[in-house]
């Protein structure tokens, strides 16, 4: 195999490439387009939700499908598109800012992304017979008694994706344990790189309670089993701690990452040093840590009684502590710096006010009195969402602007970059900060249609409004990254004079990544060769072979095979029939991974006079 | 003089807050107008961290836009290379500890009113009312008293009143904003929460926690009247003889036509525990049909020829023979009869 750029390759060609690819930068763009698929999937949810709610006793959509909607929406967008998008920003360079040629296991990888895929499709599929409508976060015993195989699709499509989040973030944690540059320390190693580490244990730790909560809830549904069924002797509380064991870690490791990404944006385009970088990297540790500490706070209504409630209200509490140092030390980033204001940096500036009020709500929600109130209302709703849409979408937004050129080899364009930005932002704002008022003027969660005379309907009216503008937003950042591919020219190799190694790899990246690897002098490693006047990294080694991984088709089949046994799981409570799924499903599966096991695959090297005949 | 201009800047400062307060939300309904213990207590504790992280976020801003406007590029500055700056240990210390300080003074009221709220130590000299929650309706069960009852809560005024609820079918949220905040309706074991209410007038309690369709549509009436009026209400209730004739006609008729379609299998009228529907004995005097409809005989006619129409997924669709028109129609008549009571939400809402 050469490592030749092929020409003109046929779109078979293309696709085959794809379903077998193993190289991190591929599956990464893999991640981006499938997260990309999805997120635009919950969003056309939630202009439904805003459409229903946009006058009181609306009937746009029935009962019913309205709560399909909010369910798809939540379960979509958390665990099919803002966790790909990150893992996908993660796989596209987290590997070139630790100077590494690939993740630890390159297979694993691909499995993982495939998993992911095909978890999500079996979700939706559920449209056709009746989705899930018991809330993202399916609560028992409503999950358990909800009739049709909403929930059921709910469980399978989140356990096969699940698992190969886990894949991914155990390759992940591998990968910087053993693959950093020669002289990437741990304390030298950027912001972003730092947090996905991070968030990779809190996937370890915090996925498997998912797991077993799900496999729970299989057997509840589909054999009979009966856990959560309080008249056969189950509880259905369990359900709610095991669930959120998960969430609220979950919760993190959508954050961090972005704290990641806006600490290395502000770093370039201040063009300063990360403002107390020590401290930002315990702040990140320390936020992980108590993540697990706390989730008992979305259940302070559930009557755990006082000394639960006290120790977890102050629990949380404490996570303000952490975050508010990190919010300091970006604005003292700020300070005294030399700032360019572009598409990149307007996403991650509009972060900091808008964190900073939902951290100001999540201390609110974490006061467990007041929670009483707030809890399961359109308050708790907003906080949410100016956490994960403020923080998480701002921060894959300002990603993808600042990364695009190594992704995509494209600068995208500004003008529609800050078009997109503005009415997002505007949108955002306007759907959500009302919905804090709404939630305590009276308006639950999760309310199909609102009465008339309560006092809600203009609040409701302003937030649907606010949706299309979002809407429109991501219309334009969509319509950019298709005209800038066609349009732009070819983005440089360091456009931002940027500070990490990830922006000292040639363009277009090589599929190797680094011909020699780079020797990494101190924090910010690029920036120290060009402060010494060398401009480009010391190499480490000296030319040799490059050892490569073989791609596969296997990952895409084996994910098949699970996607094929997920419908005979399903449907083998109604027929027999959809035992050959199940059992067929497995053996798709196991088969592959026989083969994977027995035969050896040892990849390929890249010969020195192959690198040199393409450096000329 | 002095005096009178201070009292009216204290009065005028208290109108502009009610003013801001009653345009946040219907009366009886918003949490930010407090008129019951609770509700207070929960208040209190939204102002406060309300302001200490406003001005949090303030001191953010501040800064934030300074740092904008003061480090932006300048023309003639564009290849200036800032100080590289590692860190300050002093300003880390500082901001770590004043965080902590101004938790600190958050978390000890929550603390305190935590357990306040969750005392239950004169519970056994108070009322209780066994609450049990189904879709899509609240049953409400006098403990000691012999009164049974559905979708509206009478309790006396200034009193405190603990609800010990439980769940028939999947968890519900109790919800009254403006006297108290939530808890839970779970299926396996009982909570219980007190109330408190300050003023009479009828409240709007709603289902806070996700429980089917019509989740949205589970409200219910707290009905707070002052103690004589609820010792009359209970006294009527008690006295109430569900085999007494109706007045007119057609109540009687469609009083035949409750019992041939075995309405009474589910629905009780008296004291009998069977609560497999509401309750109806003082159906006359609910304040809404089905929790949020306008009671009237119209609406109930409604109901009966397609319960699925206004409440979807609820338990009485299909449960009963087809019904036409005309026998609705009696059989709202002789619902609307039932009214055992002359305390009743419109009485107790003036």
């Amino acid at each position: 195999m050469s490592t030749a750029i092929a020409q003109k390759r046929s779109f078979a060609a293309v696709l085959w490439d794809y379903l077998t690819t193993v190289d991190h930068k591929k599956i990464g763009k893999l991640y981006l387009y499938g997260g990309g698929f999805f997120f635009l999937l919950g969003g056309l949810e939630a202009l439904f939700i805003r459409i229903q709610l946009i006058k009181p006793e609306n009937d746009f959509i029935s009962a019913g499908l309205y709560n399909e909607m909010i369910t798809m929406h939540g379960t979509t967008m958390i665990f099919f598109a803002a966790m790909p998008l990150l893992l996908g920003l993660m796989n596209a360079i987290m590997p070139l800012q630790i100077g590494a040629r690939d993740v630890a296991f390159p297979f694993v990888n691909a499995l993982g992304f495939w998993l992911f895929l095909f978890g999500g499709i079996m979700l939706n599929v559920s449209w056709i017979t009746g989705a899930p409508d018991a809330g993202w976060t399916a609560y028992t015993p409503l999950s358990t008694s909800s009739p049709g195989h909403g929930v059921d699709y709910y469980v399978l499509g989140l356990q096969i994706s699940g698992a190969g989040t886990l894949m991914g973030g155990i390759n992940f944690l591998v990968t910087i344990v053993n693959m950093r540059a020669p002289g990437m320390t741990y304390m030298r190693m950027p912001l972003f790189s730092w947090t996905t580490f991070v968030i990779s244990v809190l996937i370890l730790f915090a996925f498997p309670a998912l797991t077993v909560g799900l496999f729970l809830l299989m057997f509840d549904r589909m054999f009979g089993s009966a856990f959560f069924d309080v008249a056969l002797g189950g509880n259905s509380i369990i359900w709610q701690h095991l669930f959120w064991i998960f969430g609220h870690p979950e919760v993190y490791i959508l954050i961090l990452p972005a704290f990641g990404i806006f600490s290395e944006i502000f770093a370039t385009f201040a063009k300063k040093r990360l403002f107390g970088y020590t401290a930002m990297v315990f702040a990140t540790i320390l936020i992980a840590f108590l993540g697990f500490m706390v989730w008992a706070h979305h259940m302070f209504t559930v009557g755990m009684g006082p000394v639960t409630n006290s120790i977890f209200a102050i629990a949380t509490m404490a996570i303000a502590v952490p975050t508010g140092i990190k919010i300091f030390n970006w604005l003292l980033t700020l300070w005294g710096g030399n700032i360019t204001i572009n598409s990149a940096m307007l996403w991650s500036l509009a972060f900091i006010p808008s964190f900073t009020i939902g951290g100001m709500t999540g201390v609110m929600v974490a006061t467990s009195v007041a929670d009483y109130q707030y809890h399961d209302s359109y308050f708790v709703v907003a906080h949410f969402h100016y956490v994960i849409v403020g923080g998480v979408v701002f921060g894959i937004l300002a990603a993808l602007h600042y990364w695009w050129p190594i992704m995509f080899r494209r600068i995208l364009n500004e003008k529609l970059g800050k078009l997109a930005f503005w009415t997002f932002f505007i949108g955002f704002h306007l759907t959500f900060f009302i919905q804090h008022f709404l939630g305590l003027m009276g308006m639950p969660r999760r309310y199909w249609v609102f009465l008339e005379h309560q006092g809600l309907d203009m609040g409701n009216f302003i937030s649907t409004i606010g949706a299309f503008f979002m809407t429109f937003g991501v219309l334009v950042f969509l319509y950019n990254a298709i005209y800038s591919w066609l349009k732009e020219e070819p983005a440089p190799q360091d456009p931002w004079d940027g500070r990490t190694l990830e922006w000292a790899v040639a363009q277009p990246v090589p599929h190797y990544n680094f011909k020699q690897l780079p020797l990494v002098r101190g924090l910010d490693a690029l920036w120290i060769e060009k402060m010494e006047g060398n401009g480009k990294m010391t190499p480490a080694e000296p030319v040799g072979d490059i050892h490569m991984p073989n791609g596969s088709i296997l990952p895409f089949i084996m994910s098949l095979g699970f996607f094929i046994a997920g419908f005979g799981f399903i449907y083998q409570t109604d027929t027999d029939f959809a035992y050959i799924l199940l059992f067929g499903g497995m053996a798709i599966a196991l088969i592959c991974m026989l083969i994977r096991s027995l035969k050896d695959d040892h990849g390929y090297h890249i010969t020195k006079e192959e690198l040199e005949k393409e450096a000329d | 003089m002095k005096g009178w201009m201070g009292k009216f800047k204290v009065l005028s400062l208290l109108g502009l807050v009610a003013v801001f307060l009653s345009a946040c939300g219907k009366e009886n309904l918003t949490a930010l107008d407090p008129k019951g213990y609770g509700a207070e207590k929960s208040f209190d504790l939204i102002i406060l961290p309300t302001v200490i992280m406003s001005v949090v976020l303030l001191i953010v801003m501040v800064i934030f836009t300074l740092a904008l406007i003061k480090f932006r590029k300048k023309k003639g500055r564009e290849d200036f290379i800032p100080k590289q700056v590692e860190g300050n240990q002093t300003l880390e210390t500082v901001w770590t500890i004043i965080p902590i300080l101004l938790l600190i003074v958050i978390a000890v009221p929550t603390v305190i009113y935590t357990f306040d709220l969750a005392d239950e130590a004169d519970a056994s000299n108070s009322l209780n009312v066994e609450v049990t929650g189904n879709q899509y309706w609240w049953h409400f069960n006098y403990e000691g008293q012999e009164i049974q009852t559905s979708q509206d809560l009478y309790i006396p005024v200034g009193e405190k009143v603990y609800l010990n609820m439980i769940s028939s079918d999947v968890i519900h949220s109790l919800w009254v904003p403006s006297l108290s905040g939530k808890l839970d309706v779970n299926p396996e074991n009982e909570n219980t929460l007190y109330i408190q209410a300050y003023e009479e007038g009828v409240y709007w309690g709603k289902c806070a926690e996700l429980c089917g369709p019509s989740h949205s549509l589970m409200d219910f009436k707290v009905v707070v009247v002052s103690k004589e009026e609820f010792d009359q209400w209970v006294a009527d209730m008690q006295n109430f003889d569900p085999e007494a004739e109706p007045e007119s006609d057609l109540a009687v008729q469609g009083r035949e036509l409750f019992e041939e379609n075995n309405c009474i299998g589910c629905h009780a009228i008296g004291s009998s525990p069977v609560a497999i529907g509401p309750n109806l004995t003082n159906f006359g005097d609910r304040s809404k049909l089905a929790g949020t409809e306008e009671m009237s005989k119209e609406n109930i006619v409604k109901w009966l020829l397609d319960p699925e129409k206004m409440k979807p997924g609820n338990k009485m669709t299909n449960a009963y023979p087809k019904l036409n028109e005309e026998e609705a129609s009696l059989i709202a008549e002789y619902l609307l009869q039932l009214s055992p009571s002359e305390i009743t939400p419109e009485a107790a809402g003036n």
